[in-house]
């Protein structure tokens, strides 16, 4: 039987397409590489590369270990390269502030109850639930896709990440 | 879901080739050996009836949508989501000035089980509308038995997200999913969860990529992850998505692997505006004025994201929202 390569991007190795613009300009299709991103982000800095209202998609580089965070909606985590081990923990005393959206840092190791741990590779999607705190780590430098809806923390720089002639 | 007992108003006998023919208000639809024939008062289109059935597949898969699904530059859908527009030549700029031009609407439930039974009669056994040219015999012919295991495939649409208890299954050799031809060399592993007593309903991880090496389906959109209307709709493509999308609102491509090429149009006229080329970890959205068609020469994985909002299309009719996600 014929062999296939299934290509998949790298923080180290990615080509980028782009927009050819007919009669359009090229920033309507707000167009960039999630690793091109990542490569050029802080450790656990939540970069949006797509948004639709208040939802958005957000690029993690993941690095070292993150801080405790807790939102009040379920997100999901999509490893696209690299390994993360994510902790989740049912908190004691914090809980989520229904009014904001996105998920918010916390302070220090919130206390309560381990619910598990997912270690996760590229491909591997996980849920980070509602109102639960998690925590990843990453040993090498791993791209995150976060699922969620904008929050004080989500960062949006397009003009800086995007096609924009 | 269509059987063989359904039968619905407008259903004509079988004609000499073994096919029943279809009305829908003033539309008529028959098919010969090689073609679908569309009729209605002002005009007559004729489509290859394999690309026609292609469309017709994922315009019901889809359940109309969301806003335009063309089957090509002629005949095309319009959801309003509890009614939809049959057309033809409705964005197409030149019949639009001869006045050729038909559009008529109808209940959802009435379109739907029309388009059915035409898909149940219409594919023959050996036709599978959703596989990619390879995967599937011939759609040419004279009537030739039916595959209803094929054309009513459900959707997968996620409560929260696939492999949690109660939601919708993985992926597996047992469960009927092989690995697809093209994705061999793809990953099969799952991630590592270990799960504290009473927290099976919260601590859960699928490998997506594993999942969708496994689809059976090219060019459907299927649901496996859900933030309130943020919808995650993943994908595998080969060949040329068999309908050209017309948006009501903003939708977003993040290509997962390999390459799609996209020719975006004009919503309204099918005037081309651009071309985009997405390569493994391009993000790129497609605005709300637009239609598009994407070409796979590799099966590809390409996540669909869409914001499942109802208010959105009369929010960017009354100028509330724009048609492109941001400005700067």
């Amino acid at each position: 039987m014929k062999e296939y390569k299934t290509v998949f991007g790298s923080l180290t190795n990615f080509t980028k397409g782009g927009v050819e613009v007919i009669n359009d300009s090229p920033q309507n299709y707000v167009f960039s590489n999630i690793f091109d991103v990542a490569s050029r982000a802080k450790p656990w800095e939540k970069v949006a590369v797509a948004k639709n209202m208040e939802y958005v998609i957000e690029a993690i580089r993941a690095e070292g270990v993150s801080q405790w965070r807790i939102a009040s909606h379920d997100e999901f985590a999509l490893v696209m390269d690299g390994q993360v081990t994510i902790e989740l923990l049912d908190p004691d005393s914090v809980t989520a502030d229904v009014a904001r959206t996105g998920s918010m840092a916390l302070d220090g190791e919130p206390s309560g109850k381990k619910m598990g741990t997912i270690v996760a590779r590229r491909g591997h999607m996980s849920l980070l639930p509602a109102n639960r705190c998690y925590r990843i780590s990453a040993s090498d430098p791993s791209v995150i896709l976060l699922q969620t809806i904008q929050g004080p923390d989500t960062v949006e720089r397009w003009a800086s990440i995007c096609q924009t002639r | 879901m269509t059987t063989e007992k359904v039968r619905v108003n407008g259903e004509s006998e079988p004609n000499e080739h073994g096919y029943r023919s279809y009305s829908l208000g003033e539309f008529t639809f028959k098919r010969d050996e090689h073609f679908a024939h569309i009729d209605w008062p002002t005009g007559h289109h004729v489509m290859a009836v394999e690309p026609f059935l292609k469309a017709l597949m994922r315009d019901i898969a889809w359940n109309f949508f969301y806003g335009t699904v063309n089957f090509d530059s002629v005949i095309g859908t319009v959801n309003h989501y509890g009614n939809v527009d049959l057309f033809a030549g409705r964005f197409n700029e030149d019949y639009r000035k001869a006045e050729i031009d038909h559009l008529e609407n109808f209940p959802h439930d009435e379109i739907k089980a029309t388009f059915e039974a035409m898909l149940g009669d219409w594919v023959n056994e050996s036709f599978d509308p959703f596989a990619a040219p390879q995967e599937t015999g011939s759609a040419y012919g004279d009537k030739d038995g039916n595959n209803y295991e094929a054309v009513t495939r459900s959707r997968v649409t996620a409560k929260r997200m696939v492999g949690l208890p109660d939601d919708e299954p993985l992926r597996s050799d047992e469960s009927g999913y092989a690995v697809n031809r093209m994705f061999a060399d793809v990953d099969q592993s799952e991630p590592e969860v270990s799960v504290e007593p009473g927290y099976e309903n919260e601590v859960s991880a699928f490998s997506l990529f594993k999942y969708l090496s496994r689809s059976d389906v090219t060019w459907n959109p299927s649901v496996v992850s859900v933030c309130k209307d943020s919808l995650y709709c993943p994908t595998t493509e080969e060949f040329i998505l068999p309908i050209i999308h017309g948006n009501d609102r903003v939708e977003w491509f993040l290509q997962l692997s390999d390459e799609i090429v996209w020719e975006v149009a004009d919503r309204e006229t099918g005037r081309p505006r651009a071309n985009v080329v997405m390569k493994a970890g391009d993000c790129a959205a497609m605005p709300a004025d637009i239609r598009h068609q994407g070409f796979s020469s590799k099966r590809s994985m390409l996540l669909v994201w869409e914001n499942n909002s109802s208010e959105l299309p009369g929010m960017i009719a009354r100028g509330e929202a724009l048609n492109v996600p941001v400005k700067f």
